[in-house]
């Protein structure tokens, strides 16, 4: 059961971030990630991480994605094609690829994997995260806090249109 | 628990170099974007598979921390690219090279 469930959920995972990747169209590859962070959502919910996962689909798909999906149908799309990659580029790009691909495939077959299994005792739950931000991780707590102010400030400026400045036609 | 340690860290670095792909390949900033962002999701995937074989907490609060941020980052990195196409017209990459010369 739970061998299928992690094969649905990397197939999809994988799948769709290949298709981002793939995809011509812009908001189809944002559709495309959101599908993709409903995998990982599942992978998480398998590694009993709950909240995790619940805050995954509620902050990428509920602010991420659809701040993708805005910020795409504002800009004007793409109507010239694109150049076509040099050739140099195209080779550097394959070698780099067969690299990637041979290294993976060498740690699967042949690396020695420790097979240590799961911790028994888990507890996951909204207390326990609690307990830890409040205790351990209250320094991170706050200065998370203050990053969220600093960064709202910061999309503030970068948004506004200042006195003497040009727009592209 | 039957799905082993391997697995997860091998779906998180095949999730990563998919994402590095697109980076890599990809001429829309946008895209390109996407990318990092799924490169960041694949490694917090190899934080919580160590969180929970561990039988910690630790890991999970660094993703806690970790999606705040992406949250934060993504507002300021889309912002920057609206700026970008305000001033120069255009968001593919082979076309902003103002840098140039």
């Amino acid at each position: 059961m739970e061998h299928t469930l992690f094969y649905l959920f990397s197939a999809l995972t994988v799948g769709s971030a290949l298709a981002v990747v793939l995809h011509k169209n812009t908001v189809n590859a944002a559709v495309c990630l959101l599908l993709s962070l409903l995998g990982v959502a599942g992978i998480f919910a398998l590694l009993d991480a709950l909240l995790l996962s619940v805050l995954l689909i509620l902050v990428y798909a509920g602010a991420v994605v659809a701040l993708f999906l805005f910020i795409v149908m504002l800009l004007k799309p793409q109507t010239k094609p694109n150049k076509p990659y040099k050739k140099i580029s195209i080779a550097a790009g394959a070698f780099g690829a067969a690299l990637l691909g041979l290294g993976l495939c060498s740690f699967v077959t042949r690396g020695q994997f420790p097979t240590a299994p799961a911790a028994e005792v888990f507890h996951a739950g909204l207390k326990d995260y609690g307990a830890m931000l409040f205790t351990t991780y209250l320094l991170p707590v706050q200065v998370v806090g203050f990053l969220l102010l600093i960064a709202m400030l910061g999309v503030i400026v970068l948004s506004k249109k200042f006195e003497g400045q040009e727009d592209a036609k | 628990m039957n799905v082993g340690l391997n697995e997860y860290l091998i779906l998180s670095a095949l999730l990563f170099a998919v994402g590095f792909l697109g980076v890599l390949v990809r001429k829309n900033t946008l895209v390109i974007y996407m990318c990092l962002e799924l490169m960041l999701v694949a490694s917090t995937i190899a934080l919580v598979a160590f969180s929970r074989f561990n039988g910690t907490l630790d890991g999970n609060v660094f993703v806690f921390f970790i999606l705040t941020v992406a949250a934060a980052e993504v507002a300021v990195g889309l912002a920057i690219i609206v700026a970008l196409f305000r001033k120069r017209g255009t968001v593919q990459v082979e076309e902003l090279n103002a840098l140039k010369n």
